[in-house]
C-alpha cells in the first residue's frame, strides 16, 4: 500500500519540479539537493526497494563467479587454504585443461549429452503437452503424476535407474531378454558405447516434467477460437498443430529449449550417481570434469577452468534466452 | 550444511548410513567451496597464545566415525583418553567422503578441531599443505609400528599422524561353493583364474572385485600391482600391465562381471551376500555387514601371489588421528596427549576387536588373532602392507587417477593393458 502512495506522491510532485528551479512556496529552494524533496524520498525509497535484491546478488552470485572467474587463473591448491596463497599462473590452467588429450572427447560428450536430452525432453514434453490438452476422465491426476520424477531427489532416482539398468540383474535387461528382443546382456552402464546413452535417457525422464509443464502452461494461451475457425477450413489433427499451435507457441518453446540447454550443460549428480563419468570417460562431461578436478583431486585452479568454460556456454545461451525472451514480450 | 555435534559417544551413534553419500558429497564440497572462499576473505583470525597446558579445559575432536561399532567405540575411547589427559572431549562425526573439504574449509576459517581422524594417504597432502603439526615434536612416537604405516603417516621425516590399527585388502569365499567345485582357495594367479573359470556357473561369477573410476578402483588393484612388482612412479611397465591383463582376463573370460568397471567395494559385498560371486576381493570392514547375514557362510585368505611363494603387499588402508595445526601450543600439547593415549597397547587390541581392523604394532597381532580367527589373514599381510603415499607423498593423487583411468580402459576393452597404461600415464 505505502508503494502506492508513494508513486502517487512522486507523480504528483514532477510537475511541480518541472515548473522550474526557481524560488517555489516553500521557500527551501537554494539548500535543496538530489537526495531532498519529495522527488528525492522516492528516489531513496526506490533504492531502498532495490537494495535487497541488488546485494543479494552481489553476494551470491556475482562474489562467487568473479572468484569463480579469478579461481581460473590461478595456482588453487589444498595449500592454498592453509597459507591464503594463490599464486597467478595466467592462462596455464586453461592450457593444462584444454591440450588434455581427453578434453575433445569430454567437450563431445557434453554436447552429444545436452543435444540428446534437450532433444528427448523437448519432443516427448511436448507430445504429452499436447495430449493432455483434451479433457478426459483423470487427465488432470494423471498430468499432475507426471511431475513425479521432478520430486524424487535426483541421488535416489539415478541409484534406482542404476539398479534397473544393472546389467545382470537389472530389471530392464530381464524383460528385453524374456521378450527376447536382445540376446545376451547388453552393460548399459558398462559397455563405452552404451553408457552415454544411458545417461541421456534417464536425463530425458527426469526433464520431461519441466518441458511438459511449460509448453502446457503455453498451449493454455492458444485460443480455442482459433482451432475452431481452423477447422472449418479443414484444419485438423496434424495441420491445426502445424499452423495454429506451433507458430503461436514458438516463444514458449525459445524459452523451454534455452533453459534446458543451461540446466542440462551443468547436469552432474545424474551422471556422478550412475557411472561416475565411467566407464573409461564415456560418460565424463565438462561439469563431471570440473567435479572431478576440484573436490577429488583438489586442483581447485583447475577445476575452475572448465568450471569457466561451461559458464561462458551457458552465457551465450542465456543472451540467446534474454533476446528470445524480449521478442515474445513484445510480440 | 548440517552438522552433528556429538559431545558423548552415545548421541554420535544415530550417524547417518553410507547412503546418499555421494549426494551429500557433492552438496557439502559445493557448501565447502563457497564457505572457503568467503571465509578467506575475512582470515586473520586469533593469534592464541602459549598458554600452559594444564589450563586447558576441553579440547575438539573430529572423526569420521559416523557408523556403529566405530561410533559409539571411538566415543568412549576419545572419552576415557580425556579423562586420562584431565581434558572434556568435543566431539563431532561426519562422513568420510566430506571429511577434506571440510577440513579446508576449517583450515582458511582457522576452526580447525584439536584432533582430526583422516584417512592415511590423506595425511601427505594436508602435511603438505601445512595444515598439521608434527606428532613427534610433542612427545608422540609410532615405535614398534610396521614399516608402511610408519610410511604413510611421515612427510618430510616427521610423524604427523599415529595409526593404531590398519586394514587391508584379503581374497573371501564362500567354502561350500568352493568344495562343492572342488577348487581349494587359490594362492597363485594362475590358481585364482582357473578357480575363478570353474566356480562361475549360471548367474554366479566366480569372482567380484571394484573397479569404478575413483581411487576406490585404484585401492583395490595395487596388491595386484604391487605384488607382481608394479611401482606408481612409473605404472607403463611388463609388471603393471601384467597385473592388469590379470583383471583383464577374468572379465573376459566371464569369471567376473563386466559391471566391475561401475562396482564399489560396498557393490562388491552386496553381490558376494546375494551369491552372485563366489569370491571377492574386500577388506574386513565388511564384517559387520556380513554379520548381518547369518546365513552366509564365509571364509578369508590372503589375496594370492602371482606365483608360488611369492609376496603379497597389499595396501595400507585405515584412519589416523593427526594434529591440526591451530597455532595454540598448549591445546596441541593436550591434543598430542590424547592422541598418545589412543595408542597404547591396551586401547589398539580393544580397537581392532571392536571394529575389525589390524593391530599397525605386529607384536599385538597374536593377541587379536586369538579371539578373532578371521583377522589373520589381515595380520599376515601386516609386515609387507605398503602405503600408497609413502612413494610420492602428495603427488599420489595423480598417479591414483591414472591407474583408475587405465584399469578403466583396459576392462572396457578401449585398449591393451599396456596401451591404456601408457596412455594413462601420458596425461
Amino acid at each position: 500500500m505505502s508503494t502506492t502512495t508513494t508513486r502517487t506522491d512522486g507523480a504528483a510532485a514532477r510537475p511541480q519540479d518541472g515548473s522550474g528551479d526557481g524560488p517555489t512556496a516553500d521557500g527551501a529552494a537554494p539548500r535543496r539537493s538530489r537526495w531532498r524533496g519529495p522527488r528525492a524520498r522516492v528516489r531513496l525509497l526506490e533504492l531502498a526497494f532495490l537494495a535487497p535484491a541488488v546485494l543479494y546478488l552481489l553476494a551470491f552470485f556475482g562474489y562467487p563467479v568473479v572468484q569463480n572467474l579469478l579461481m581460473g587463473f590461478q595456482d588453487y591448491t589444498t595449500r592454498t587454504f592453509v597459507t591464503g596463497e594463490a599464486p597467478w599462473v595466467g592462462l596455464d590452467n586453461y592450457a593444462t585443461v584444454l591440450g588434455d588429450p581427453a578434453f575433445g572427447r569430454t567437450a563431445l560428450n557434453t554436447a552429444i549429452f545436452t543435444v540428446g536430452s534437450i532433444a528427448g525432453q523437448f519432443v516427448l514434453g511436448l507430445a504429452i503437452a499436447v495430449f493432455f490438452r483434451r479433457r478426459f476422465p483423470l487427465g488432470n491426476l494423471l498430468r499432475s503424476l507426471l511431475l513425479l520424477p521432478w520430486l524424487i531427489p535426483l541421488i535416489a532416482a539415478s541409484a534406482v535407474w542404476g539398479w534397473i539398468l544393472d546389467r545382470d540383474n537389472g530389471v530392464l535387461n530381464q524383460v528385453l531378454g524374456a521378450l527376447g528382443i536382445v540376446s545376451g546382456s547388453p552393460g548399459w552402464l558398462t559397455d563405452t558405447s552404451l553408457a552415454l546413452v544411458a545417461v541421456i535417457v534417464v536425463n530425458i525422464w527426469i526433464g520431461i516434467p519441466f518441458n511438459t509443464t511449460i509448453l502446457y502452461a503455453g498451449l493454455q494461451d492458444v485460443p480455442e477460437e482459433l482451432y475452431e475457425a481452423g477447422s472449418l477450413d479443414g484444419a485438423t489433427g496434424w495441420r491445426a498443430f502445424r499452423h495454429i499451435t506451433w507458430p503461436l507457441l514458438r516463444p514458449v518453446v525459445t524459452v523451454v529449449l534455452v533453459l534446458g540447454v543451461v540446466y542440462t550443460l551443468k547436469v552432474l549428480d545424474v551422471i556422478l550417481g550412475l557411472t561416475q563419468g565411467g566407464p573409461a570417460g564415456a560418460t565424463q562431461t565438462l561439469a563431471v570434469q570440473s567435479y572431478n578436478l576440484s573436490f577429488t583431486q583438489f586442483e581447485f585452479g583447475l577445476g575452475a577452468a572448465v568450471g569457466n568454460v561451461l559458464i561462458v556456454v551457458s552465457l551465450l545461451f542465456a543472451v540467446l534466452y534474454l533476446r528470445a525472451n524480449r521478442r515474445a514480450v513484445d510480440e | 550444511m548440517p552438522t552433528r555435534t556429538a559431545t558423548t559417544a552415545a548421541s554420535s551413534t544415530s550417524g547417518p548410513a553410507a547412503t546418499g553419500r555421494s549426494r551429500r558429497t557433492v552438496a557439502a564440497a559445493a557448501a565447502a567451496l563457497l564457505g572457503a572462499v568467503g571465509l578467506a576473505a575475512c582470515g586473520g583470525g586469533d593469534d592464541a597464545g602459549s598458554g600452559d597446558p594444564a589450563d586447558v579445559t576441553s579440547i575438539t575432536v573430529q572423526d569420521t566415525f559416523v557408523t556403529d561399532p566405530g561410533a559409539t567405540f571411538y566415543g568412549e575411547q576419545l572419552d576415557a583418553c580425556g579423562e586420562e589427559v584431565g581434558v572434556d572431549i568435543e566431539r563431532q562425526s561426519i562422513p568420510g567422503g566430506d571429511i577434506i573439504s571440510r577440513v579446508l574449509q576449517q583450515a582458511s576459517s582457522q576452526t580447525l578441531p584439536d584432533v582430526l581422524s583422516i584417512d592415511n594417504p590423506d595425511v601427505q597432502q594436508l602435511a603438505d599443505a601445512g595444515a598439521l603439526a608434527p606428532l613427534d615434536q610433542y612427545g608422540v612416537s609410532a615405535e614398534g609400528y610396521s614399516q608402511g604405516v610408519v610410511d604413510a603417516n611421515t612427510y618430510e621425516g616427521e610423524l604427523y599422524g599415529l595409526q593404531p590399527t590398519t586394514n587391508t585388502l584379503a581374497l573371501f569365499y564362500d567354502p561350500a561353493a568352493l568344495e562343492e567345485a572342488g577348487v581349494e582357495p587359490p594362492t597363485t594367479w594362475d590358481e585364482l583364474r582357473s578357480a575363478a573359470e570353474t566356480l562361475t556357473e549360471g548367474d554366479r561369477y566366480g569372482i567380484a572385485f571394484s573397479a569404478p573410476p575413483s581411487y576406490e578402483g585404484t585401492w583395490q588393484f595395487l596388491p595386484f600391482m604391487w605384488s607382481n612388482g608394479g611401482d606408481e612412479s612409473d605404472i607403463a611397465t611388463p609388471e603393471t600391465a601384467e597385473a592388469l591383463q590379470l583383471w583383464v582376463d577374468l572379465v573376459e573370460s566371464g569369471s567376473a562381471s563386466p559391471s566391475v568397471v561401475t562396482w564399489g567395494q560396498e557393490d562388491v559385498n552386496d553381490q558376494f551376500i546375494a551369491g552372485n560371486a563366489a569370491m571377492m576381493v574386500n577388506g574386513p570392514w565388511q564384517f559387520p555387514v556380513l554379520a548381518q547375514n547369518p546365513d552366509v557362510d564365509y571364509e578369508v585368505t590372503t589375496l594370492p601371489a602371482p606365483e608360488a611363494g611369492g609376496t603379497v603387499s597389499a595396501p595400507l588402508g585405515g584412519a589416523t588421528w593427526t594434529l591440526p595445526a591451530t597455532g595454540d601450543e598448549a591445546r596441541q600439547q593436550v591434543a598430542a596427549d590424547v592422541i598418545a593415549c589412543m595408542g597404547t597397547d591396551e586401547n589398539i587390541v580393544e580397537d581392532a576387536l571392536t571394529n575389525s581392523t589390524v593391530p599397525s604394532k605386529p607384536e599385538l597381532g597374536e593377541q587379536v588373532v586369538a579371539e578373532d580367527p578371521r583377522i589373520q589373514a589381515f595380520v599376515d599381510q601386516v609386515p609387507d602392507l605398503r602405503s600408497r603415499t609413502g612413494e610420492l607423498g602428495a603427488e599420489w593423487t595423480d598417479a591414483a587417477t591414472s591407474i583408475y583411468e587405465a584399469v578403466q580402459t583396459a576392462l572396457t576393452g578401449g585398449a591393451t593393458p599396456e596401451q591404456a597404461l601408457e596412455q594413462a600415464q601420458g596425461r
